[in-house]
């Protein structure tokens, strides 16, 4: 039971609201673990700052032991972290497979020539194979910005893929798309996880969290209030406090990006 | 698995139909377009030896160079410039200065070329280092006012001549064939640019361009190093616009800063671009063998020089109401949609 990813201590303040203090939490290697919290609770502000997108005030990001914190995204890409958005981001203008050679242009390619021809023989078929795990592969030749929002969300997670991360961190992977997709990627999720591949999600559909995930962590105005399995999360009264609130609940939102998603989920 | 493979191989260079929005033409067709339009754009002078009409071809072929490299920082990497005249005219003073101090004449000063792409390459280091912290709208203004800086810079420096300019030496060539060196010089230029562009969009570096063009903080986060990739951009297409601005120098035979930098230059240049096709290969060759003759003809028949000018802007509100994604996109979508139509005829008989 080796920790993969670890904060410690994070804190971030966007003006006068303090998104996150002290918050400490650890991934397990190969688990599943899920990140929860009402809205505002800090969630996507601490992927932020872990992936590199935003840096903390204080406190550290580990990727096994060794310090991440502050890296550029590009280095946290390099470093084997890859991510998705919240609302999800793709390459529009871009084919379904030049999105998938974008993600492979990192590591070992380095010593390519720029002006050759972009995706190798070997990186198109590793990109074809993941399309195929995403049931994407009849797309590959179109423009991604015809893509329906749950293929793009198996885009998404199929370039993250495509680069081996060993650690993903997924945001609201089940927003905003129909059920039975939701079930496809949670088992697209587990089969990948059985392979070695740990994961860290955010999400606020509490069936598909508490299916999936072995590890719960439960953020509330920025800090952590109970971490565990999530059958002993479920029934912890901070946790209930915190979701069923005690009217106190109309709290700012700590950052866009949440209260965005706030009005495209209800 | 295999049958998706497959599928992904013929995607590509045949072409399906659907992939990247459509293509106008087969890859036979175009070859054979292109081998037409090389042999035609060679045997031009040859054939029409009129010096207005030479005049004209010679501001065209140089205008397809600056609207291809334009393309290859903007069109690509989706950073509007409208500064790109800094280059243009760093180009036209390089060689003016050097062939004033160096007593540089006739053949010899096209051999000036190359170092006034590099010395306006050199100046585009900085100016990106700036300007490429900032996006969008930002960074038109921040390339606006280096325009502006570069044309009062000229106006006051004695080493530009201020503003009474500079003149080009005269080349001592027969008169009845003196366009010639001038547009094979910059035929040569554009074809080079054109082939360049082409091999940019569909390498390694392109990619990243065009992904950095639809989101550059996603592009960062799946290990894309942005600002080398953009500043490399940005340093070829000054590369271009810099031996280009020499050549033209050389041909006008003088360099007044506000004509050197000239901001009409970098709205003409994006016309030709979004008129033909943002960040496609032929699009901005469309759009200046189109626009830069039909500017200067209107410029030469019409003794009211803002005419041109007037129409020029009616163009670009045509084209931004009309084909936002420029001629050239627009009519492939056509096209495909046609021959979708034609197959589902097909079919159904």
């Amino acid at each position: 039971m080796t920790v993969a990813l670890r904060t410690e201590g994070i804190a971030k303040a966007f003006g006068g609201v303090q998104a996150l203090s002290d918050a400490t939490i650890e991934v397990e290697q190969a688990s599943i673990t899920g990140l929860i919290g009402p809205n505002g609770s800090g969630k996507t502000t601490l992927f932020n700052i872990i992936t590199g997108y935003e840096r903390p005030d204080a406190g550290a990001v580990y990727l096994h032991d060794r310090p991440i914190t502050a890296l550029s995204p590009q280095r946290v890409f390099a470093a084997g972290i890859g991510r998705t958005f919240q609302l999800t981001r793709i390459f529009p203008r871009l084919t379904v497979m030049e999105n998938m050679l974008v993600a492979q242009q990192h590591g070992h390619r380095r010593r390519v020539s720029p002006l050759s021809r972009a995706g190798s023989q070997s990186d198109r078929q590793r990109a074809m194979a993941q399309l195929e795990f995403a049931g994407i592969a009849g797309q590959a030749g179109e423009l991604a910005g015809t893509l329906s929002y749950g293929q793009r969300k198996l885009l998404e997670l199929a370039y993250v893929l495509v680069a081996d991360p060993g650690i993903v961190l997924l945001d609201e992977p089940a927003g905003g798309i129909n059920p039975s997709l939701v079930g496809l990627i949670a088992d697209r999720i587990r089969a990948l996880n059985a392979a070695g591949v740990t994961f860290l999600i955010v999400e606020h559909n509490m069936e598909f969290v508490m299916s999936l995930c072995q590890h719960v962590t439960v953020l509330d105005y920025g800090t952590v209030v109970a971490t565990g399995p999530p059958e002993v999360v479920r029934a912890d009264p901070r946790v209930l406090d915190a979701y069923l609130g005690t009217g106190e609940d109309d709290q700012a939102e700590a950052d866009e990006a949440e209260a965005d998603e706030q009005s495209g989920q209800r | 698995m295999t049958t998706g493979t497959q599928k992904a191989q013929v995607a590509g260079p045949a072409g399906v139909p659907s992939a990247g929005g459509g293509r106008l033409a087969s890859p036979a067709a175009r070859l054979t377009g292109l081998g037409l339009v090389a042999v035609v754009a060679l045997i031009f002078p040859l054939v029409f030896t009129n010096a207005t009409i030479s005049n004209i071809a010679v501001q065209t072929v140089i205008f397809i160079a600056v609207a291809s490299a334009w393309n290859i920082f903007s069109g690509y990497s989706g950073y509007l410039s409208l500064g790109h005249a800094v280059f243009f005219g760093t180009g036209a003073y390089a060689v003016g200065i050097i062939a004033r101090d160096a007593n540089v004449t006739g053949d010899t000063v096209f051999a000036l070329l190359p170092l006034a792409g590099l010395i306006a390459a050199l100046v585009a280091v900085p100016l990106g280092l700036v300007a490429l912290r900032v996006r969008r709208h930002t960074f038109v203004v921040i390339t606006i006012a280096f325009f502006f800086i570069a044309q009062l810079t000229a106006s006051n420096l004695a080493i530009t001549g201020g503003s009474s300019g500079l003149l080009a030496p005269v080349p001592n060539w027969t008169a009845a064939t003196f366009n010639n060196p001038f547009y094979y010089a910059g035929l040569l230029i554009a074809a080079a640019t054109v082939a360049l562009s082409a091999v940019i969009r569909r390498s390694r570096f392109g990619l990243q361009l065009r992904a950095i063009r639809d989101d550059e903080d996603r592009a960062v986060g799946l290990g894309v190093r942005a600002m080398p990739v953009k500043l490399t951009a940005l340093v070829i297409s000054a590369f271009v616009c810099g031996l280009a601005g020499g050549l033209w120098f050389y041909f006008i035979g003088q360099a007044f800063p506000q004509f050197v930098f000239d901001p009409l230059f970098d709205l003409a240049i994006a016309l030709m671009a979004f008129f033909g096709g943002l960040g496609t290969v032929a699009g901005p060759v469309l759009g200046a063998l189109v626009l830069e003759p039909t500017q200067l003809y209107l410029t030469l028949k019409l003794t009211n020089d803002y005419l041109s000018e007037i129409l020029l802007g009616a163009v670009f509100l045509v084209v931004i109401l009309f084909l936002p994604r420029g001629v050239l996109p627009t009519a492939a979508e056509l096209a495909g949609r046609q021959r979708a139509r034609w197959q589902r005829r097909g079919d159904r008989l």
